[in-house]
């Protein structure tokens, strides 16, 4: 004990307590972390989940979607606030609320994403709640989500058929009319992307599972984790816009360049 | 008054010169006194300058050299990954770039410091001298004199007649080019009574049961799979969006009552504008955007045209269902699919 009060003001001293601390709260959230996802595999819910998931509700998304979720009345101009959730399952919660677009932060062509408000344990008992009122699609299942039994080319055909026209053919999204947007899917987990085929969140058409099959939606996640993963073949992709962005460093920096030696050519040599 | 037509401008009257009564003339500044350059006066950097110009050629040639390693090195089969294919994408690429760029460079270099650059004046051509207009209008006056074609009017008119004849040749060859002209084929589709609504790109017939609301089918007739000619042809004309709204949403116009099923509807995805495939489907705000041009039809008052230089509506797909309950086509397309025509009428 002697040595240890001896050395407590040593210069390092500090910085040394600072990792410490750092590393035990580090080491008790992974801990946390894991208890959660490991909870968050299970689909089937508790009476406390919905009792819970109720709760939740009440306070953060009764303003908009009514008590009990049945949607709220018309307003001044006959906008619907928020609509009725009975029956939209709780793969539509994971899907919003997962995503940070629940609550939405203000009102607009769209809801945003933004940071998630809410842990996956509340998640977790929103979905629940949401899924007891009525029945819809459910959170999907590990084994439709593996993607390494799916084949990227088919998902690849599938994606070009039915969402590149709004999602771009390499999914870097695109405009839609009034302010709206299909987003771009980078960086957007395989579990999200399934439940809004299922859903049809806001202005997206739904694609259940007679239109493509739960092995169709693995496929096109597959081909999208692909595609993401092997990047873009024919170097710098500027954005996967097309001629927009391909258009406009030509005519800057390719012109740039054609002044340049312009200037160079016609230049006497010192 | 002057004569536009012969001798110099300052002298034909037409135009008058300032100072006219001066003997003073602008004088020819000349030209600037030549400045030798670092090379020509120093034989160190005359030196440097060739080697310069020596290294920008080996990095042509190392350019080259690094094409053939790419070209030859890297074999290509079904089992190469695409990071290879990435890496030879590359190497052609730098190689082609570098041979190029590097005896481009070099040449213009070696011009500018190495070969010689002392100015030149060279004196511009008297314009148009009077005697070569005459020569030139003596000859011509010569060749219809002696050829004899204002003496000889059939010859003159048959040799007229030929010239126009000939060219309607390349006429019929390139009219042959469109493979068939008849114009009906712009107004039928693979569409008919009773042929089932197919998954795109599958082609397995759809229920009307699977068409939840606000789902977005892509569609294509039964049957287009198993075609072994013209399928992307027979495609382009027949590719339909099936959606199902609400039916109180529903805008109906008289005699199109029975077109929907339960509110299913069936849309040609083809653009009446240039053809692009109409499939942004908003299914809150039930419009249907082109990505070309960003004609929006409504789908609720029968794909009218709200926003966009389309001029027409997209034409409605007349659909039932069958004794399986599978959807099938009523008829054909009441109007012509995609943009306009000149036989449309």
């Amino acid at each position: 004990m002697k040595a240890l009060s001896q050395r407590r003001r040593h210069p390092l001293a500090a910085i040394a307590l600072l990792l410490l601390g750092l590393l035990v709260t580090g080491g008790l959230y992974a801990v946390a972390g894991t208890v959660n996802e490991a909870k968050a595999q299970t689909t089937t819910y508790s009476a406390q989940d919905v009792e819970q998931g109720e709760k939740l509700f009440v306070a953060n998304c009764a303003t908009c979607h009514g008590i009990n979720a049945v949607g709220a009345e018309p307003g001044a101009h006959g906008f619907q606030a928020g609509p009725s959730l009975i029956g939209v399952g709780a793969a539509a919660v994971d899907f919003q609320v997962g995503t940070g677009r629940m609550p939405m932060q203000m009102s607009g062509p769209q809801a945003q994403v933004k940071p998630k408000q809410f842990d996956e344990e509340q998640t977790r008992q929103l979905a629940a709640y949401v899924a007891s009122l009525g029945a819809g699609p459910a959170v999907p299942s590990e084994e439709v989500l593996d993607t390494t039994k799916g084949n990227a080319a088919k998902g690849g055909e599938l994606f070009r058929t039915n969402c590149a026209m709004c999602h771009n053919a390499a999914a870097a999204g695109g405009a839609l009319t009034r302010g709206k947007f299909a987003p771009a899917l980078g960086g957007v987990t395989g579990e999200h992307i399934y439940e809004a085929m299922v859903t049809g969140p806001q202005n997206m058409p739904v694609f259940n599972d007679a239109n493509i099959s739960p092995e169709g939606k693995r496929d096109i996640i597959t081909f999208l984790h692909t595609i993401e993963e092997q990047g873009s073949p024919g170097g710098a992709a500027l954005g996967s816009l097309g001629p927009v962005s391909e258009g406009l460093l030509l005519w800057t920096g390719g012109l740039a360049v054609i002044i340049g030696f312009t200037i160079w050519l016609t230049q006497r040599s010192s | 008054m002057g004569d536009h037509s012969h001798g110099d401008p300052n002298t034909s009257g037409t135009v008058a010169t300032a100072g006219q009564a001066e003997v003073e003339k602008f004088q020819d500044p000349g030209l600037p006194p030549h400045r030798p350059r670092l090379a020509d006066k120093d034989p160190r950097a005359e030196k440097r300058a060739e080697r310069q110009v020596a290294i920008l050629f080996a990095i042509s040639m190392l350019g080259t050299l690094l094409f053939f390693v790419g070209y030859f090195a890297i074999q290509l089969d079904e089992t190469t990954a695409i990071s290879t294919l990435r890496l030879q994408n590359l190497l052609l690429g730098m190689g082609t770039a570098f041979a190029m760029f590097g005896i481009g460079i070099g040449i213009v270099h070696w011009a500018k410091t190495l070969m010689p650059d002392h100015e030149v004046a060279e004196e511009r051509h008297e314009i148009r001298p009077e005697e070569d207009r005459q020569v030139a209008e003596k000859m011509i006056g010569q060749i219809l004199d002696e050829s004899g074609i204002k003496r000889r009017p059939l010859i003159r008119n048959t040799l007229i007649g030929a010239g126009v004849l000939a060219i309607l040749p390349a006429i019929g060859i390139f009219r042959d080019l469109s493979q068939n002209l008849n114009p009906d084929i712009l107004r039928q589709t693979m569409w008919a009574k009773g042929v089932r609504l197919a998954r795109d790109p599958e082609g397995t017939p759809i229920k009307a049961a699977d068409v939840t609301m606000g789902s977005a089918f892509h569609v294509i007739p039964e049957g287009l799979n198993d075609l072994h000619e013209g399928k992307l042809e027979a495609k382009a004309k027949a590719v339909v969006l099936l959606m199902r709204l609400d039916p109180a949403d529903l805008n109906i116009s008289p005699g199109r009552e029975d077109w929907n099923y339960n509110g299913i509807v069936a849309y040609s995805k083809i653009c009446t504008h240039v053809g692009c495939p109409v499939a942004l489907y908003e299914q809150q705000t039930h419009h249907l955007l082109c990505p070309c041009h960003q004609s929006t039809f409504d789908l609720t008052h029968e794909c009218k045209v709200i926003f966009g230089p389309a001029a027409r509506p997209l034409p409605q797909l007349p659909i039932t269902v069958d004794s399986e309950g599978y959807l099938v086509a009523q008829s054909d397309f009441h109007s012509p699919v995609g943009p306009s025509f000149w036989e449309r009428g």
